[in-house]
Order: C-alpha cells, then sequence, then structure tokens
C-alpha cells in the first residue's frame, strides 16, 4: 500500500456528456481511518464512490485503492471492497440469510455458512434471518446491508449515505461499529448529510459541483474556512436575518433555535456591518464556528461560483 | 363563474405532451412501435402463402420414352413442383423424404411409355412427405388434372381412345408420415418449439434488465462477477424450466392430440437442450441490450413474431418466398421445428437430426457472444 494509505487518487475526473460530474479530485485516506465524505446533494459523491470501486471508469485521473491500481486492477479492488450503495440494493425476494450466503458465495467466503451464522448472529438478527428484505424496515435493511458488505471481510468499506432515514439510536449503534471496525483496522469512506456524523469522522472532505472544496481534520476544516461567527439573540430574529442578509461584509444569517448565527469570511467587514445593529434590543456575542457554519457558507460560496 | 369541470384540458394536454416526449426519448419502444406493424404487413402480405409452388421435388425416372418426358414437363410447368433431385431408387427417394431434402418424389416407373400406349395404364407413384399437410395439399389436389391435361397433348390420333375413361395411367399418391392429413400431428409437435421460444426468451429477457431496475444490479457489479457467470447463472436455471415444459407438451401430444412417436425420445430431449439454450441465450442477450423489462419484453416479441410465422409453424415453410426463406433459416425454431416432427413422426435418426441442430447451436453460441460482449461491468 503506497505509504499507509487505503486511498490514493489523483486527478479523478468523471464527465456524463458535457457535464463534469467529478472534477480532479485528488484524494487520500490512510488506513484505518474513518473519513466523511460531505456535500450537497447531486455533488459527485456517489460518483466518486463508483468509481473507486470500479462501477464506473474514471475519465482522467490514476491512482491505488489499497495498492491496487484503480485502472488495471479493478477485479482485486472488488475483491477487497465492501461497497453499501445509498439505495437498499440486495434482493428484496430473498431473506436475510439467503442474501448473506449470495454475498457470501459471490465472494467466495471460505466456510460460507459458519460466515453466514456468525455475521447474522453479531449484528443480532438471529431468529429473523428467514424474513424477506422486502419487508424489513430502513433501520433493518441497513443492518442487513451492512453485515452483507462485510461478510467477506474487506480492507475497505465504502458506505453511500448509510443512515439516511435511520432512527438516531440506529444511526448511533451503527456509528460505534464503525469505529470498532476502524479499530480493527478497517478504512471506511462513508458520505453523510449528518453534521454530528461528520464530526465523528476522524477526516472529512467537502465536496460542491465535483470540486473539492476542502479536506482535513474537523478542527482544520474550521480554522481553514477563517470565517467569523456572531451569536445574537432578541426580538424579530427574522427580521434583523433579512436585514443583515442584504448588507456587505456578512455571508450568512442562520437561525439556530432562538439565536441567529451570522457568518462572515472578513472579521473587519463583519463586525462593521453588525455595529448598527449592536443595540440594547439584541445581545450579542461572537462564538466559535461549527462545522454547519462553515459548510453552509462552502455550499454558498460554491454556488456562487458555479452560477458565475 | 366558472364550474369545476371534472377535466382540465390544458392538463390533459399537459400529459399528452409529455407522453410523446417520452416516447421520443425511448427510441427502441418508438421503434418497435412502428417495427411490429410493418413486420406484421410484410410477412402476412407477402411471405405468407396458403398455396404454395416451387416445392422441391425428387424424380425416379427409369422410363425412357417422349410421354416420361411429358409428364415430367407438364409437373414442371404446373410450378408447384421444382425437380431438384434425380434420384436412383425408391430406398433414395424415401430419405430424401425424411431428411426433408425434397417434399415428393415421383416414380416413373420403367417402359411407362410402352404400358401408356399400349392402354395397360401404367402406374406412377407420388410419395410426398405429408407432415405439415397444408404444404402437399394443393400440389397433390391438382395433381391428377396437371398429369391428364398434360397428356391430353400427346394423345391424339390413334391414342385419343387412352384418355377415356378410368384415364392413361394410375396415379397412386402415399402422403407419408401423415397419411391421414391430421394438421395436430404437425402443429402439436411444432407448439413445443413455439412455446420453448416465447417463455424462454422472455423469462431471460428480463433477467437483467429486473436487475438493473430493483437497482440490485449496482451491487451485482460492485462484487467480483464476471459476466460469463451472471449470463450463464441466469441461463441454467430455465433449461430445467424449459425440460418441464417440453414433458408436459410430450405427454399431451402423446395422451391427448395422440400424435405418433415413432422416434427415439431421447435424441428429441438432447436436441431440445441445444435449441432451449439457443432460446435463453437469445433473451439474456436481448436484456443486456434494453434498458428495461418493458423493452426486453419487446424485443422478445420482435422476434417472436417472425419465427412463428417463418419457421413452418403456422404456413408451410415452402410456401414462401426464396427470400423469407432465408430469414426463417436464421431462426432456431424452424430447425427444432424439423427436428421434432422428424423425430416424432418420421423417426429420423441422429445424422438427420444433427443437420438441423448445428445451426440451432451456432445460433447459440453468437447469441451468448454478443450477450458476455454487451454485458457492461460498469455503470456507464
Amino acid at each position: 500500500m503506497s505509504e499507509g494509505f487505503a486511498i490514493d487518487v489523483q486527478g479523478m475526473t468523471k464527465r456524463f456528456g458535457d457535464r463534469t460530474v467529478v472534477n480532479k479530485i485528488n484524494l487520500q485516506v490512510r488506513a484505518g481511518e474513518i473519513y466523511g465524505f460531505l456535500g450537497p446533494n447531486g455533488s459527485g459523491k456517489t460518483t466518486f464512490i463508483r468509481m473507486l470501486c470500479g462501477l464506473l471508469r474514471a475519465d482522467e485521473g490514476k491512482g491505488t485503492c489499497l495498492g491496487y491500481d484503480l485502472l488495471t486492477q479493478s477485479e482485486e479492488i472488488k475483491r477487497h471492497v465492501g461497497y453499501m450503495t445509498q439505495r437498499f440494493s440486495f434482493y428484496e425476494d430473498l431473506s436475510i440469510a439467503e442474501n448473506l450466503d449470495f454475498v457470501a458465495r459471490m465472494y467466495g467466503v471460505a466456510n460460507r455458512r459458519q460466515a453466514v451464522r456468525e455475521s447474522i448472529k453479531q449484528l443480532g438478527l438471529a431468529g429473523r434471518q428467514d424474513q424477506l428484505t422486502g419487508e424489513l424496515s430502513g433501520g433493518w435493511k441497513q443492518r442487513v446491508a451492512l453485515a452483507a458488505c462485510l461478510i467477506h471481510h474487506p480492507k475497505l468499506l465504502l458506505l453511500d449515505e448509510p443512515t439516511a432515514g435511520v432512527d438516531p439510536k440506529a444511526r448511533r449503534d451503527f456509528w460505534e461499529q464503525l469505529h470498532q471496525l476502524a479499530a480493527q483496522g478497517l478504512t471506511v469512506l462513508v458520505t453523510t448529510h449528518y453534521m454530528d456524523e461528520a464530526e465523528r469522522c476522524h477526516r472529512l472532505a467537502y465536496i460542491s459541483y465535483g470540486n473539492l472544496l476542502t479536506h482535513g481534520t474537523l478542527a482544520e476544516v474550521i480554522a481553514r474556512a477563517r470565517l467569523t461567527t456572531w451569536a445574537v439573540s432578541g426580538p424579530d430574529l427574522p427580521g434583523l436575518a433579512g436585514e443583515l442578509r442584504s448588507s456587505s461584509g456578512i455571508d450568512q444569517a442562520v437561525a439556530f433555535g432562538t439565536s441567529l448565527h451570522v457568518s462572515g469570511s472578513d472579521r473587519a467587514a463583519l463586525q462593521s456591518a453588525i455595529a448598527p445593529y449592536r443595540t440594547d434590543k439584541y445581545e450579542w456575542h461572537e462564538i466559535d464556528s461549527s462545522l454547519e457554519d462553515v459548510f453552509i457558507h462552502l455550499m454558498q460560496s460554491s454556488q456562487d461560483n458555479f452560477a458565475a | 363563474m366558472t364550474r369545476h369541470s371534472p377535466i382540465s384540458l390544458a392538463r390533459l394536454w399537459g400529459i399528452v405532451v409529455k407522453e410523446f416526449v417520452q416516447m421520443r426519448r425511448d427510441r427502441l419502444t418508438f421503434g418497435m412501435i412502428l417495427g411490429i406493424p410493418l413486420l406484421q404487413l410484410l410477412l402476412f402480405g407477402f411471405a405468407i402463402n396458403g398455396d404454395p409452388r416451387h416445392l422441391p421435388a425428387g424424380i425416379i425416372m427409369s422410363d425412357h420414352g417422349p410421354q416420361g418426358r411429358t409428364i415430367l414437363a407438364a409437373l414442371r410447368n404446373s410450378t408447384y413442383f421444382d425437380f431438384t433431385r434425380q434420384l436412383n431408387s425408391e430406398a433414395e427417394g424415401r430419405e430424401a423424404l425424411a431428411r426433408g431434402d425434397v417434399q415428393f418424389v415421383i416414380n416413373i416407373p420403367e417402359n411407362f411409355t410402352r404400358d401408356l400406349i399400349r392402354g395397360e395404364r401404367p402406374a406412377i407413384l407420388v410419395e410426398a412427405d405429408a407432415t405439415d399437410p397444408a404444404a402437399t395439399g394443393n400440389a397433390l389436389g391438382s395433381l391428377s388434372t396437371i398429369l391428364n391435361e398434360g397428356l391430353s397433348h400427346d394423345l391424339k390420333g390413334p391414342l385419343t381412345f387412352l384418355a377415356s375413361n378410368p384415364g392413361p395411367i394410375d396415379l397412386r399418391v402415399h402422403a407419408l408420415y401423415n397419411p391421414e392429413a391430421i394438421t395436430h400431428y404437425n402443429i402439436v409437435p411444432g407448439l413445443m418449439g413455439v412455446i420453448l421460444t416465447m417463455t424462454m426468451v422472455m423469462i431471460t429477457g428480463l433477467a437483467i434488465t429486473r436487475e438493473r431496475e430493483r437497482g440490485t444490479m449496482e451491487n451485482l457489479l460492485s462484487m467480483p462477477t464476471r459476466p460469463t457467470e451472471v449470463l450463464l447463472g441466469k441461463i441454467i436455471p430455465y433449461i430445467v424450466v424449459g425440460y418441464i415444459q417440453v414433458g408436459l407438451i410430450l405427454t399431451a401430444a402423446r395422451y391427448i392430440f395422440h400424435v405418433p412417436m415413432e422416434g427415439n425420445l431421447g435424441l428429441l430431449l438432447a436436441a431440445a437442450l441445444i435449441f432451449i439454450a439457443a432460446n435463453l441465450a437469445m433473451g439474456i442477450t436481448f436484456s443486456t441490450i434494453a434498458r428495461n423489462q418493458l423493452q426486453a419484453m419487446q424485443l422478445a416479441f420482435f422476434v417472436f413474431l417472425p419465427s412463428i410465422l417463418l419457421s413452418g409453424f403456422m404456413f408451410p415453410f415452402r410456401g414462401m418466398p426464396a427470400w423469407a426463406q432465408c430469414i426463417g433459416e436464421l431462426f432456431p425454431l424452424t430447425h427444432f421445428l424439423r427436428i421434432v416432427r422428424g423425430i416424432l413422426l418420421k423417426n429420423n435418426g441422429a445424422d438427420a437430426v444433427i443437420n438441423e441442430l448445428w445451426p440451432i447451436a451456432l445460433f447459440a453460441a453468437v447469441m451468448l457472444t454478443i450477450g458476455i460482449k454487451r454485458y457492461r461491468q460498469t455503470l456507464d
């Protein structure tokens, strides 16, 4: 593996017609790391993951996945990667056990029956193994899908929005398990829209309109955005938000419960913009920018770039 | 005051426009909408012929006199018979009939001319492959008229007396294989091929498109599975299904339609394996071409229709013009019909069967190759 990277790709590009969906993305993911992949809908996350596991051919770019060449060794990559699709893509007309058995057969898992039994037990699916997966709820489907992705003991797990539509308790359990797996040396690349999940990753990348806008640890991503954020509380916050949004120096004003987060990338400009509103009516104090503030900021500025 | 009408014309029109746009986008479906009726028109209009002519015939000519030649010319002029084979013995004639090389064998015996002129009413033996009564019916029906009219030119002057009753010659027709002209005998074995074609192509036609529509394809592709595995894995289970159908049809043929079973059933089952495999391969290939299940179904019908019409199932194969016969030869069904009818009705052996079996095997190989080539290992 190249210097301990499970994923090491440069200039990955994918076009559909004349639309560039993934634009020259470089990404390095260390082995044993949980890497969060964030970005708005349609930003190219799924396409990027599909290129990693050989489901789509990259138009440009090169690199390795688990030390195997992305362009020429896709068979080997498939053997060692577990890919959990965004939409449940196991056979709904097969039972849980049958699905697991099928996947185990596809990967040529040794001691197949044993592996299937253990997988069912580990995931707490015992007793439900003969249920058709089509009849399962979203949370259970997700568990089955994860079990199926893990049955061949992959070295890299690619998860495409694995917790969409799953309740908070199940999500927490899911992430617990991911961390346990990562501690055992499994590398995980996961896409998500949830900020709490993003904060549970070792490292993050943010992608928008096919461009990688930022990456690093949580602290690095926030620091790199150089965003100043003030929280304000008081009467008629929606009215205030409207006024603030139209003044220069303020990039965003977002309501968070009973307060409003006002952010700007230029500290001085932001301060002069809010100066007229720092009256007795409102209570102002500067806060640390949250990941969400940063991502909304990134999303807005990239939209501006896209429109321009 | 506007009343709420149950239907909004604007909305209706919007839907109509949308449907047309979708139809235009879906090129294959659009092609089918035009293709199927066109095909039917062409086939029914030009290819189907209820009065087949130019049927291949063999001649055993042992007579060297002028009247033998007159008979031959009369038969040829009727346009029902094309003499494609010069045969030397009755045994050779039987073999050519069994293999399907000729539809008729006409045997003009030694001293025919002499016996004719002596008024001894010499016999002309016509053996016909009556497996398909429709193919031979008209030719046989008009045989005696053809012969009598042909001879009437010769039977003038002193020979005029020969033309009177009971006629100058003794015409003997042997309708072989299906002497009572029972159409069931022809149709039921044929149905085996037709049913197999329809269901086998259809079932597998949906196989890959279903994966794609349900989203399971993405999963399947992300696993280290090879195209050949996927394709063959989807073919094999249906071979069993095919055999079940064969069993049902044979049982029905035996006990309901009382179709004679002259030949070796083991040989028939062996041939059926190749035929089933060919249809499954075709279905799988369609599955890799079509983008959704509907398209796959349409493709299946696109082939099914001409198969039925041009294979000799519905209409006598030899009644079709040469170009239609050429197309017909491409379909596995055409060859399989000859095999089934050959084994069941004519007791054909392995060498006659192999003659028809290799085109089916070739077809299967070509289809499977296309299928594997077309099977996309990526979602591109």
